[in-house]
């Protein structure tokens, strides 16, 4: 009983992490007025670039590194489109879906002898007390992974800078309104550019959980929508990054209630089992969250001057 | 210079140099990887035309996603972001994976049946997206995204059913050939049909190599009628309406609620109905385990904004993003380049079609600029 309780907790964390990741990138730059579709994308060739990184130079920690600035990136991308040219940014981040996915490819085929997956990598990312090796099965379950702890730390800092620090003022301000931000003196393309980069480097981080934590190898099917669930994460968290947290752990949850009530021991076929974290998902929408608003200004390009 | 700025505000012009611009991208990638550039677009396009079967393949393969696009297109013409496409084509792809297994009807009844069930499936799963969205306040894109996903266990679901599915293999049974879709399926076995087409090599080779179906006539078909429908119709106007200004909309005295959960009935529907085309239409006429999405609701996003919305555009737009996924597998085969270089184009296009706004801008201020001149 204790065994199979600590296990649940254990993969909740453990899966959460890349959802996490991605939505609190999500929660940046939507704050900031910018919708990202896109995460899925970069969180998919950060995923790469951290497997890449970490199987040639045998550091995961470089790995992730590498990831979040392969995601940023892409990232890029998205804000020149969004920022500096005003594009529509739904289709702008439909768009970084289609080119993340497909540099990730090309480059694997290319680094890997052309097989769209990589090679296993030899050292994933650290557990919280590192490799003790431990026989009691409780214990084991409560050494986290590293990713867990990384994603509180980053929820409790954005969640700081956004409501304590006058940055934060100015990300939300930017978001709800930039012209009056703009009026102010802040430079709306600067944060919107900033915040757009931001939420590349965390989702590319939660692609890299994904690769060096729990699969060490990249596949394509890697990141396979993960990067959409981290965007319903962030509307269901309506746009806070203690929201997010809270509607990705949530869905963790239900993911390891599958794996923990899956394996025969009760008469659900697996594939409805399966269905559990999107079932619950819209139930828990119905039942107890209802509308969600948007920041006002999220996904209208800025231009000055404009009434 | 008042010509120039008349021609750069033309939609096709900004979907013209956002292809191009996909090209140039795809070729500095190629180029820098390593591989000639000339070599690869060469291989794509013999691939997507070389051959007469060639042609064939990338009109059956352009019909479903013109589809899924269209369903993106109409809604978003809405104001709707339809991210479940893909989970509609899967319900309907079920449906009519069960029914054409189980109906033992003659071709007229079960053609029309297959078709308004696979509509009606997708309809549902979109109907159920503008629903919680119209009663609850829920936002679309969540709901769809989890309809995806439930759609896509149910499919696996399904799939290893006992009853339906095909001992040795990963998928169902295919459906009955009463239900298929293609042209004078029989005719071209008999031996009459035979005859007849051994004087034609090129329409031989394509009649007995590929799945020529009805497809790609009942995606033109749509096009025109989703187009007649938002554009010539009140109901179109309605929902347009709707899309421009909600309040405004209902200040008018338009019931928004059921104006959203119309037009994700007919969103979905139209997925539905290339979950429909493709099992009805092609090999293997069946469903099989899924281990990823297949992207052919994806991708309709996709072929959706490389049209701008526009639903005749979804055809063209469909058949270039059907062409290139096709003929992507040549450029592998032949010059060695990762068939990604696809994937990478079609992004960078899409992408380049976000910026379009970028070119009115541009003709606008090449226009005023005329004035000024003028003067």
């Amino acid at each position: 009983m204790l065994n199979n309780l600590t296990l649940l907790i254990s993969i909740t964390f453990m899966y959460s992490a890349p959802l996490i990741f991605g939505a609190l990138g999500g929660v940046t730059s939507e704050r900031a007025g910018v919708v990202n579709i896109g995460i899925e994308g970069m969180m998919n060739i950060g995923a790469f670039a951290g497997t890449a990184v970490c199987y040639f130079t045998g550091n995961p920690w470089l790995g992730f590194l590498a990831a979040g600035l392969a995601g940023g990136l892409l990232a890029l991308l998205h804000a020149v489109a969004a920022v500096t040219c005003r594009a529509d940014q739904t289709i702008s981040g439909i768009a970084l879906n289609l080119i993340g996915p497909g540099f990730a490819l090309f480059f694997c085929r290319m680094f890997f002898e052309g097989a769209t997956m990589s090679k296993p990598i030899a050292n994933k990312l650290p557990k919280i007390f590192g490799n003790l090796a431990t026989q009691n099965a409780v214990a084991k379950n409560l050494n986290l992974d590293i990713t867990a702890v990384l994603a509180v730390a980053l929820t409790v800092l954005l969640w700081f800078v956004l409501y304590k620090t006058k940055w934060g003022l100015r990300i939300r301000s930017v978001g709800e309104h930039p012209a009056a931000a703009d009026s102010l003196g802040i430079s709306v393309t600067r944060v919107r550019y900033l915040c757009v980069l931001l939420s590349g480097v965390f989702a590319g981080f939660g692609g890299s959980c994904m690769t060096l934590d729990i699969i060490t190898q990249y596949t394509p099917t890697a990141i396979s929508g993960q990067g959409f669930i981290a965007l319903a994460a962030v509307i269901f968290g309506k746009w806070t990054p203690q929201g997010a947290y809270g509607a990705c752990l949530l869905f963790g949850f239900a993911q390891a209630l599958t794996v923990v009530l899956g394996g025969g021991k009760f008469a659900v076929p697996s594939e409805i089992l399966a269905m559990l974290p999107y079932v619950l998902t819209i139930l828990v929408l119905i039942l107890f969250v209802g509308r969600a608003v948007a920041p006002k200004e999220d996904g209208i390009p800025y231009e000055k001057g404009a009434r | 210079m008042r010509l120039t700025a008349k021609i750069l505000k033309k939609p096709i012009t900004s979907a013209l140099i956002a292809i191009v611009c996909g090209f140039l991208v795809a070729a500095v990638v190629l180029a820098a990887a390593g591989y000639n550039p000339w070599q690869a677009f060469g291989a794509l396009f013999s691939g997507m035309f070389a051959r007469p079967k060639y042609i064939s393949n990338v009109l059956i393969k352009a019909a479903p996603i013109i589809l899924t696009g269209l369903s993106v297109a109409f809604a978003y013409k809405t104001s709707l972001f339809n991210i479940g496409a893909e989970g509609q084509y899967i319900v309907s792809a079920i449906v009519v994976t069960l029914l054409g297994i189980r109906l033992n009807l003659p071709a007229p009844l079960l053609i029309p049946v297959l078709l308004a069930a696979g509509m009606l499936a997708g309809g549902v799963w979109g109907g159920l997206v503008g629903l919680l969205k119209a009663k609850y306040g829920i936002h679309e894109v969540i709901t769809s995204i989890m309809l995806n996903w439930i759609a896509f266990y149910l499919s696996n679901y399904i799939v290893n059913l006992p009853a339906f599915h095909q001992p040795d293999s990963t998928g169902t049974y295919p459906i009955r050939e009463s239900g298929y879709i293609m042209l004078l399926p029989n005719w071209k076995r008999s031996p009459q049909g035979m005859a007849a087409l051994s004087r034609i090599p090129w329409l031989r080779e394509v009649m007995m190599r590929t799945d020529v179906n009805f497809g790609i006539l009942i995606a033109v078909f749509m096009a025109v009628l989703v187009g007649f429908v938002l554009y010539r119709t009140a109901k179109g106007f309605e929902l347009r309406a709707v899309g421009f200004n909600r309040d405004a909309a209902q200040f008018a005295g338009i019931d928004v609620g059921r104006s959203l959960l119309e037009s994700m009935l007919i969103s979905g529907a139209l997925s539905g109905l290339a979950g429909c085309v493709a099992i009805m239409g092609a090999a293997p006429h069946n469903i099989s385990t899924l281990a990823a999405f297949e992207n052919n609701g994806f991708n309709g996003l996709s072929v959706a904004f490389i049209a701008g919305g526009s639903p005749v555009g979804c055809i063209f737009a469909g058949l270039l993003f059907g062409g290139f996924l096709y003929g992507g597998q040549t450029v592998q085969a032949d010059v060695g380049a990762p068939s990604e270089i696809i994937n990478i184009m079609m992004g960078t296009i899409v992408f380049f079609m976000a910026l379009s706004k970028l070119i009115s801008t541009l003709a606008d201020r090449l226009a005023k600029g005329s004035a000024l001149h003028a003067e």
